[in-house]
């Protein structure tokens, strides 16, 4: 559903999206990363059509952006960044106007406007001044105006910024459920919701892509994905590290903390590490070690993103000597 | 067209529940009593004609439609709601004709509670017709020539204080550079002839003074829809090539 090929923008001289290239089909829920300033914005305005591209091309359910843009952003619905809507319309009037705009007018438009207000539970507020809403409120709001139209395709920056923990899930749940039969783009700083909503990531860094797969494939990245966590008790530190280590499965032995008693190791594996824990508590039963805890530590989101976009470490250490 | 009877609606609506229409409204209809019967003389001229009131038109829209016009982008760009516009499936040309007929319109609204004058005229005389009506056409084409170029200085800038401020100046540019001190200084610095006229030429007033005295002519018509064509094409030009 959407294509973007090669592309460009240059504000001035400056390159702020160095040639990006992916796609999205209709059942997919792409997630958009990237630290603050990478051009996940720009990229955004570029698909929607609100930015003229500097290079490069980007067609939406075959309609190119630049060539037929009116054919293209009927096909689309858009959050923009901040959730702007007109201060000085009511929230009826303001979802009126978008669905009239859309071509919905009459009974059409008024079983869109309901629909889209009862999804983003607006029932309650739709005489009331915009400029009086709530940011959780406005975002929803603008929310709705994008799914007024049922489009194919969804464009989302930052769709659960200013909502509390409830909203936000209620709309994760809404994007999952939406996702079946659209084409999706949501850009988020919250890595959670990549785990939670998405079936395809990218991550942008200073204008390239560094990233495009999956949430499971982007954990795999991650520097600590596969090592078990244990716990023992009144065991000394250096035996049990001779002892672990001399096993086949273990690479290494890590020693995190001992305190009162309790030894807590991290022990990674050699090679894939399949039934890694199992092996070792097997193994911890033989010797009747006893233990505490014993757990596989899935790989953080945080870690990989923080190596994949990481501005130069050298620079970084140096800025701080 | 029908996004453009959209957008009209949306604007209007916009003006008329927030206090700008209002305090526009009465602010023009006070100054432009004031003007005609205070200072305009329209007792001491002892004449049944509109005169006075239309003579200041030029001077009191380049002060008044500005502030009708600067919001018209600025706001949408200090909002954010440019990018909500322009995302959804409309063209440049509808959002910006929507926009200017909207205004222009209401203008239109503010000239015409001005008819209370004319019947004072009517009661007071026997005026000519022709005259009132192509005043009244004169001040609307203004209206819209002042209209499009102040949303072109908005199309410019999210600041509205520095749309009005510029639109005013070029506004009154426009006046003044048919005037004598404008004139006279090409004069003085030995411009030919052609030049002084077409400096004349291009003054919105040396226009509109025709117009108000009753002068029907098809090239005042096409001076202010031309001017009002060029400022919109500008703003378009300016919008389709936003870096946000």
């Amino acid at each position: 559903m959407i294509e973007a090929t090669s592309v460009k923008k240059y504000f001035g001289d400056r390159p702020v999206v160095a040639g990006i290239s992916f796609s999205v089909a209709r059942g997919e829920v792409l997630g958009f990363l990237g630290p603050n300033g990478a051009g996940k914005s720009t990229t955004m305005r570029m698909i929607t059509g609100f930015l003229p591209l500097s290079e490069g091309s980007i067609s939406i359910g075959g309609c190119d952006i630049e060539e037929n843009p009116v054919e293209a952003k009927r096909l689309f619905g858009y959050l923009p960044e901040n959730a702007p809507a007109y201060q000085d319309m009511s929230v009826g009037g303001f979802l009126q106007f978008s669905a009239a705009i859309r071509g919905l007018s009459g009974r059409a438009g008024k079983a869109a406007v309901e629909r889209a207000a009862g999804l983003c539970h607006l029932e309650g507020v739709m005489r009331q001044p915009i400029d009086t809403l709530s940011k959780g409120y406005r975002h929803r709001l603008c929310f709705a105006q994008a799914i007024l139209h049922d489009p194919p395709v969804l464009i989302l920056d930052e769709p659960t910024d200013g909502l509390d923990p409830n909203q936000k899930h209620e709309m994760r749940e809404l994007i999952r459920e939406m996702g079946r039969d659209k084409a999706i783009i949501v850009s988020t700083h919250i890595l959670e919701e990549v785990e939670a909503i998405c079936t395809r990531v990218i991550i942008i860094d200073r204008g390239t892509l560094v990233f495009n797969g999956t949430p499971r494939e982007l954990l795999a990245r991650a520097p600590h994905g596969d090592r078990v966590l244990v716990i023992l008790r009144g065991i000394d530190g250096e035996e049990a590290v001779a002892a672990l280590e001399k096993l086949p499965q273990i690479r290494r032995a890590e020693i995190l903390g001992e305190e009162e008693g309790r030894l807590t190791l991290a022990l990674q594996p050699t090679g894939k590490g399949e039934d890694f824990a199992w092996n070792i508590k097997k193994m911890l039963d033989e010797r009747r070690w006893e233990f505490c805890e014993l757990h596989t530590e899935s790989g953080r989101l945080d870690e990989v993103f923080r190596d994949l976009t990481a501005p130069d470490g050298a620079d970084r250490k140096e800025g701080v000597a | 067209m029908k996004n453009i009877l959209t957008i009209i609606r949306r604007e209007l609506g916009s003006l008329f529940t927030s206090p700008v229409a209002y305090v526009f409204l009465v602010i023009f209809l006070v100054l432009t009593g004031f003007f005609t019967f205070m200072i305009g003389g329209f007792f001491v001229r002892n004449e049944a004609d509109l005169t006075s009131f239309f003579f200041w038109f030029p001077w009191l829209f380049i002060l008044l439609v500005p502030a009708v016009g600067m919001r018209q982008w600025a706001e949408e760009r200090r909002q954010g709601t440019l990018e909500l516009l322009f995302t959804m499936p409309i063209s440049v040309p509808e959002a910006v004709l929507g926009k200017f007929l909207a205004g222009w319109l209401f203008l239109g609204i503010a000239l015409f509670l001005t008819c209370p004058i004319v019947f004072t005229v009517c009661y007071l005389g026997d005026p000519d017709a022709g005259p009132i009506v192509t005043g009244y056409a004169g001040s609307f084409l203004l209206a819209g020539s002042y209209l499009a170029v102040s949303g072109m200085t908005s199309a410019f800038t999210r600041n509205q204080i520095v749309s009005f401020i510029t639109s005013t100046v070029l506004c009154l540019l426009l006046v003044l550079i048919g005037f004598p001190p404008v004139t006279d200084l090409l004069l003085k610095w030995g411009a030919p002839t052609g030049v002084l006229d077409l400096s004349a030429g291009l003054s919105v007033f040396y226009h509109f003074t025709g117009m108000q005295r009753g002068v029907f002519d098809l090239r005042d018509i096409v001076y202010f829809l031309s001017l009002t064509a060029l400022a919109l094409m500008i703003t378009g030009t300016v919008l389709k090539n936003r870096r946000g």
